[in-house]
């Protein structure tokens, strides 16, 4: 079933995001290279069994179906990015912990309620880290910056959602 | 900005030049830093913190407050000043506006009883009346926009959890078309999240992205060009590709990078489209913000690895951004733990790795700053590892330089050392990339190696395994193939189980010292992952056997196929062999299995039966164990010896013959034919050992000739080659009618006609046959594979003078598909005869069964008693100077069955073990190691002896040492804080739990810094919050509000 996710392999560096709690349940996903609804989940399960099953002294990288699941667990969440065989896992790792980081900022000490809630929010947050499976900014500040910025307009256009001029006008001065 | 140079002397010019422009932006960057940092200023950074809703007031009341596991007097205790202050936010928090998280309720509801599902069942059925519920609303008309964005929210969360909310894809795509940049964002999110580029909805956001591409609010085309990346696919990207071009220059660096990233996916999805663009990536290398010249490495990561000769000019430029940004010239904003823009530092590494690799020229200018980042490295910190790792991929992959391999090899051994796992684990990879260039440096890690293939980590091990794959050479490679079967014995992932086994098989193939070993392996290997094994590994082992070693020897011969024969009747009664290996084991059987004389025909076929009724909804087995018996038969009526079936043998024939397979049908009759026949004919139709024996198809048919020039004379027409034939559209012939309908593209409209040259058939013989009447002309008309199926229709009426012609066919199907080796056998049936001999059989069996017994208790041995593990260092390092030895002797079988028997028979012995050749090649190394873990515990032996020995629980046995060893591995990333474990929300004021652990002090420290203001507001809005909604954390999930990073 999950034959062909050898064709994508040398296209992205990170396959697909995951993010599940201790008891298996879905926080957050995002799939840079194409899987069916029916191979996600079975992605999913696969790859809970897998993380969740693992001691804590292990290495926080799994093997998976030739690829290499990098996993990082932050109290009762699961972060976990899948990557190819040769890649850097470490770096993967720490992309982990940059994603985290800003998350943590964003929300203030960020806890697995806030990522229940504002999943959305997640999402938007990690499009600005990640595009098409690649690292695309490395730097906390500009991101919370690029976030910030979306969420004033958004808080414009909730106080002026008649004038659409003065919204872009906000964004743009 | 600089082409391609042709001319040395301008180019080098011109490199300068360029160089002064990449350097630009860095020098730079303090001016668009402070721009920027006025520009964030007047946005508020956190507004977003939800206010906490009044609608859901009531369910305070009635919810029990979350119960906190951290013992509230030690918090009172600690943080008794802060109490009042915290009581007066939490009732202005309580009291504040409307919103909740800016959800209605319906969804918070949704949220949360999916959140209280105790089973996936539980939570199925929520999702799905949720789905219901939705395909109902989601079509009312005038839905208000507010309504509809949270719908599509809600439409996300459903798709998250795995279900289908296909039915909602086309109001997220409405979504986008909207003017409001609120929901604009949220139709793109959704889409972005459902669709892929193939979806057939696409094509209706594609003028929507043209549109927002051409916006004037920066947000708009970031939100646009985030969808691009993941919706354009190759037929939509002209729509969109000038505007992205353009936007290559927008002023706003955002949205420059993420252009880039665009082009780059393009570019990934269809190089062709965008091939003339690529210059644009180099252009945007010197862009004066860092994000937009960390985002160009991505793309020219790409093309440098497709092709890395047209950018061998930028390797100064890429030298030198990397000494730059090591040397921290970048923005303090790209600093991570510490590190200057480590992830810059790792793309640039990558690149630098393969622009280096075999160009001596190139890998000159790159040696100080590699090794200044090697040296440098900061070894507390992860980031500092994953980018010390990196350079030494990169020093390993460019042209060797002995001082920065030198200290790549430090490093590595730095990282064998660590306590950590992770370390460990990419130690062994760095290792494993630098034995290609350096294969010594192997040795000088041999025991860590061994220790990380001990490891109870499987990843850990399964890393180790690819580096004795890497390493593996004759020398060792009985030990190493060893080892990986008895792992692949162990373990249920079946897609690493065809990986190792496929590995195995080609290490065996590839280093095998002896026949012996390469069948004995070959049989675990399809003993226990038969199934996953390529077909093609099998036929190599019957080819094998078949042909031994290619020499003069048919004394070696009989003796390796006599141990194939009794290894395989050993085996045979196992349950629940696979498919493939009791392919090789029936037909090893009938070709070999009374050549020896050692088993009578009757025992043989008694198994052979055996297997056949064992696996009888196998009907490919079943075919193999009744051409097996055909051939015993055939071979006991040739000797001369009465042919007594056995009753079992003689009911599955009978079954066989009714069967509905015709493969088998026509099997079972020619079984019966062939027993029919006298002695003579049945040796020339089955002949001894004859299946590596070329058939030689006379396909000029002369025998024919006769019969032709007969029927000419009787005034026939002479045949007319096809090609000859062509004008004519009537091809009455079945056969050419095969050959040509593959060739023939357009559809034939007229009808078939009748076969006009109805006299011509019996002139022209191979043209058509009427199938009754001439038997073996027809035959080598027919494509190997098509032959038997014919013959098994003409099987019953034809004469038993006929049979020979066409057992001949079924011995070429036996013969020559899988035995197409030029080299042809040179043993005739009258020379096996003469050498099987059953004393030299015995020797052989008694040798290999040793050995195989002997080798098992080497293994059990092996991890708990250090000379063991010395020795195995031997085995698997040692080689280089027993290789050379072995090159100066010359027969090679011989001596290394010796070998064999010797490293294997020490393992009874315990620890003086006698001083080896493999030895003495540890010399000092493994003085040195001496005092690790468990190499000079003398208890630990004696644990050894005492329990009884298991294969498989050996490997838990060195659990305790390591575990020890490693304690605070997964303590580096804060992960699992185990004495704050049960903090609630509170608990994130307290310092950083994490912070115990030495390592993490510097994260720990940057954390707090940012952490510490907004703390206990936050912590407790959200904890008001939470109980307002009603989301009562239960004891079945606390971990809900703990801080991730507390």
């Amino acid at each position: 079933m999950l034959i062909h996710i050898g064709c994508w392999v040398c296209v992205v560096q990170i396959h697909f995001v995951i993010l599940i709690n201790r008891q298996g349940k879905v926080r957050l996903t995002k799939w840079y290279s194409p899987y069916t609804q029916k191979e996600r989940t079975k992605v999913i399960r696969e790859l809970s069994g897998l993380v969740l099953n693992r001691g804590p002294k292990l290495c926080n990288f799994v093997d998976w179906r030739g690829l290499k699941a990098v996993y990082r667990r932050y109290a009762s969440l699961y972060f976990c990015m899948c990557i190819d065989q040769d890649d850097n896992e470490l770096e993967v790792l720490e992309i982990i912990h940059h994603y985290v980081e800003v998350l943590d900022r964003y929300f203030g000490s960020v806890c697995e309620l806030d990522l229940i809630f504002n999943f959305h929010k997640a999402y938007y947050i990690l499009d600005e880290i990640l595009i098409a499976g690649e690292l695309q900014e490395s730097s906390k500040k500009t991101v919370a910056r690029l976030i910030a910025a979306q969420d004033s307009l958004v808080e414009a256009a909730k106080e002026q959602e008649s004038s659409i001029s003065n919204i872009i006008a906000q964004a743009t001065k | 900005m600089v082409t391609i140079n042709r001319d040395s002397k301008i180019s080098r010019r011109k490199h300068q030049h360029q160089d002064s422009k990449l350097c630009f932006p860095l020098q730079f960057h303090h001016g668009t830093e402070n721009l920027s940092s006025a520009k964030e200023s007047s946005f508020p950074v956190f507004v977003h913190k939800p206010s906490i809703g009044v609608r859901i007031h009531h369910s305070l009341a009635v919810r029990p407050p979350p119960p906190r596991s951290s013992p509230p007097e030690e918090f009172s205790l600690l943080h008794f000043a802060k109490l009042e202050q915290l009581k007066t936010i939490g009732r202005e928090l309580a009291m504040g506006s409307q919103g909740g998280f800016g959800q209605s309720k319906e969804f918070l509801d949704l949220v949360k009883s999916i959140g209280e599902a105790r089973s996936k069942a539980e939570e199925d059925r929520i999702v799905l009346h949720e789905i219901e519920t939705l395909k109902r609303r989601i079509i009312e008309p005038d839905i208000p926009k507010r309504k509809m964005k949270e719908f599509i929210i809600r439409l996300v969360y459903v798709e998250m959890l795995g279900h289908n909310a296909s039915f909602g894809y086309i109001h997220a795509v409405k979504m986008t078309h909207d003017d409001n940049i609120l929901l604009k964002r949220t139709g793109y999110l959704a889409v972005t999240l459902f669709l892929n580029e193939d979806h057939d909805l696409i094509i209706l956001i594609v003028n929507t992205i043209q549109k927002d591409l051409k916006s004037d609010n920066f947000l708009v085309v970031c939100a646009a060009l985030n969808a691009c990346c993941r919706l354009i696919n190759e037929e939509t990207i002209p729509a969109v590709l000038p505007q992205v071009v353009d936007l290559l220059n927008h002023p706003k660096e955002a949205v420059r990078k993420k252009a880039i990233m665009a082009l780059h996916r393009f570019y990934q999805k269809s190089p062709s489209a965008v091939s003339h663009l690529v210059s644009n990536f180099r252009k945007k290398l010197s862009d004066n913000d860092p994000s937009v010249m960390g985002a160009t490495l991505c793309p020219l990561y790409d093309l440098i690895a497709i092709d890395a000769n047209p950018y061998k000019d930028l390797v100064i430029s890429f030298v030198s951004i990397l000494k730059q940004v090591a040397e921290r010239r970048l923005p303090k904003s790209y600093d991570y733990h510490q590190m200057p823009a480590p992830f810059i530092q790792i793309k640039l590494l990558k690149i630098l790795a393969l622009l280096g690799s075999g160009d001596k020229n190139a890998s000159g200018h790159m040696y100080t700053v590699v090794h200044d980042i090697i040296r440098k490295a900061d070894l507390s910190s992860n980031i500092g590892n994953a980018v010390l790792y990196e350079a030494m991929c990169c020093a390993a992959a460019i042209h060797p330089n002995t001082k920065l391999l030198e200290a790549t090899v430090d490093a590595i051994s730095r990282f064998l050392k660590s306590d950590s796992h992770n370390l460990k684990y990419m130690g062994i990879d760095a290792l494993g990339r630098l034995i290609k260039v350096s294969p010594e440096v192997a040795e000088q890690h041999q025991l860590a190696v061994i220790d990380c293939l001990e490891d109870p980590d499987d990843t850990l091990k399964r890393k180790t395994f690819e580096l004795l794959y890497k390493m593996t050479k004759s020398s060792n490679v009985e030990v190493i193939v060893d080892r990986m079967i008895d792992y692949m014995i162990n373990i249920n992932d079946s897609h690493y189980k065809t990986e190792i086994s496929s590995r195995c098989v080609e290490l065996a193939e590839q280093f095998a010292p002896s026949n012996q070993w390469f069948i004995q392996t070959m049989n675990r290997v399809f003993e226990h992952a038969g199934d996953l094994v390529n077909i093609k590994v099998a036929h190599n082992l019957m080819r094998l056997i078949a042909e031994g070693f290619g020499e003069d020897d048919d004394n070696a011969d009989s003796q390796l196929r006599l141990s194939a024969v009794e290894s395989y009747l050993g085996l045979i009664g196992k349950p629940k062999l696979p498919s493939t290996f009791l392919q090789v084991i029936c037909w090893v059987l009938g070709e070999y299995g009374t050549a020896c004389g050692k088993f009578s025909a009757s025992y043989i076929t008694g198994k052979l039966c055996d297997v056949a009724e064992a696996y009888s909804t196998d009907d490919t087995v079943k075919a193999y164990a009744v051409a097996a018996l055909m051939k015993i038969y055939a071979f006991e009526i040739a000797a001369g010896r009465k042919v007594d079936i056995l009753p079992e043998c003689q009911a599955l024939i009978e079954e066989q013959l009714a069967s509905h397979s015709t493969d088998l049908q026509q099997r079972a009759y020619e079984l019966q034919a062939v027993i029919a026949l006298d002695p003579q004919s049945v040796e020339s139709v089955l002949p001894f050992d004859a299946s590596c024996e070329d058939i030689e198809v006379d396909k000029s048919l002369s025998f024919l000739n006769s019969y032709v020039q007969q029927a000419l004379e009787k005034g026939a027409q002479p045949y007319i080659p096809e090609e000859q034939r062509s004008g004519i559209p009537a091809i009455s012939s079945f056969i050419s009618r095969s050959h040509h309908g593959p060739s023939s593209h357009g559809l034939r409209f007229e009808a078939y006609e009748l076969s006009k040259p109805v006299p011509q058939p019996k002139p022209s013989p191979p043209s058509l046959v009427p199938s009754t009447e001439l038997v073996p002309v027809s035959e080598p008309s027919y494509s190997r594979e098509t032959h038997q199926t014919s013959l098994a229709r003409l099987e019953t009426n034809v004469g038993s003078n006929e049979i020979k012609l066409r057992l001949d066919g079924v011995q070429k199907k036996w013969g020559s598909p899988s035995y197409s080796s030029p080299t042809p056998s040179t043993s005739s049936p009258s020379s096996q005869h003469a050498v099987n001999g059953v004393s030299q059989h015995d020797g052989a069996s008694s040798v290999s069964s040793k050995a195989r017994d002997s080798s098992s208790d080497y293994w059990k041995q092996q991890p708990k008693i250090s000379p063991e593990k010395q020795k195995l260092a031997a085995s698997l390092f040692g080689g280089i100077a027993k290789a050379e030895k072995r090159a100066t002797t010359s027969s090679q079988g011989p001596t290394k069955a010796v070998e064999t028997k010797s490293v294997v028979e020490k393992a009874p012995m315990a620890a003086p073990a006698p001083p080896l050749p493999d030895l003495l090649d540890l010399g000092e190394p493994d003085n040195n190691s001496g005092n690790s873990s468990a190499a000079s515990d003398p208890f630990k032996q004696l644990e050894g002896l005492l329990e009884p020995g298991q294969g498989t629980s050996c490997a838990n046995n060195s659990n305790p040492t390591s575990s020890s060893k490693d304690s605070d591995l997964i303590g580096l990333y804060g992960s699992i804080p185990t004495s704050g474990q049960n903090n609630l929300i509170f608990g994130s004021s307290t310092p950083n739990t994490a912070s115990k652990n030495g390592h993490e002090t510097n994260a720990a420290a940057l954390l707090s810094q940012g952490t510490k203001g907004p703390n206990l507001k936050d912590a407790l809005q959200k904890d008001s919050l939470v109980r307002q909604m009603g989301v009562t954390p239960t004891n079945q999930n606390p971990n809900l509000f703990k801080d991730l990073l507390g």
